[in-house]
């Protein structure tokens, strides 16, 4: 079990590094925020993995509930910040 | 290997794969619209059953109800992030592609057709 956990949280630090590109070549801002909203979902996923690996899972998943909360306040006050803008105007 | 963790080990390599598909649809997608709808399933569904295979190989303890709270709270909340930015890219103005704009695979600023003049 400790050998599938160490393996599947090596396949999750590759897999993070694939929306990143899109973040760095979006051609819209909200092609940015979705990366980075992906990025992070997957991060609090790593972070519940790390935790369980060490043995410390009551410390890892109070930081792992403060990061979700944290990216979810993030996109959605993006969200409401460009959706007065009109495009050219 | 008892039976809990043969169904641990499948939820969490399950979940790793919905991970990884999620990612690549990503990437790969040609307008913002079907990314998004990619990152709102597939996303979720990977979170929720890596969770699940944690909270199955944990048991009945404290940090198992924790890891319950959490997938609920991930399941609520990445689909609401997920309609809110939508919204907000349909009152930016941003059109999704159309089947007249397939030859140059651009997310269409300037489509022929204006089927969503609000």
């Amino acid at each position: 079990m400790q050998d599938v956990l160490i393996y599947i949280t090596n396949l999750l630090a590759v897999i993070i590094i694939i929306p990143f590109y899109r973040v760095l070549k979006g051609p819209t801002v909200f092609d940015r925020v979705l990366g980075v909203g992906a990025i992070g979902t997957k991060t609090l996923v790593l972070i519940c993995l790390v935790g369980f690996i060490y043995g410390r899972l009551e410390m890892f998943i109070d930081i792992a509930l403060a990061y979700a909360v944290l990216n979810f306040i993030s996109v959605l006050a993006i969200a409401k910040y460009f959706k007065n803008y009109r495009k050219g105007a | 290997m008892g039976m809990t963790e043969i169904i641990a080990v499948l939820m969490i390599l399950g979940g790793g794969f919905f991970l990884l598909v999620a990612s690549i649809g990503i990437v790969r997608f040609p307008d913002f619209y079907t990314r998004l709808h990619a990152m709102g399933k597939g996303d979720t569904l990977g979170i929720i059953l890596i969770l699940l295979g944690l909270c199955v190989y944990e048991g009945f303890t404290l940090n198992s109800a924790k890891l319950l709270i959490a997938l609920v709270f991930v399941g609520l909340t990445n689909p609401v992030a997920t309609h809110a930015l939508a919204r907000a890219a349909l009152r930016y103005g941003l059109k999704p592609l159309l089947k007249l704009d397939q030859k140059d695979m651009e997310p269409s600023t300037t489509s022929k057709i204006d089927a969503l003049e609000t």
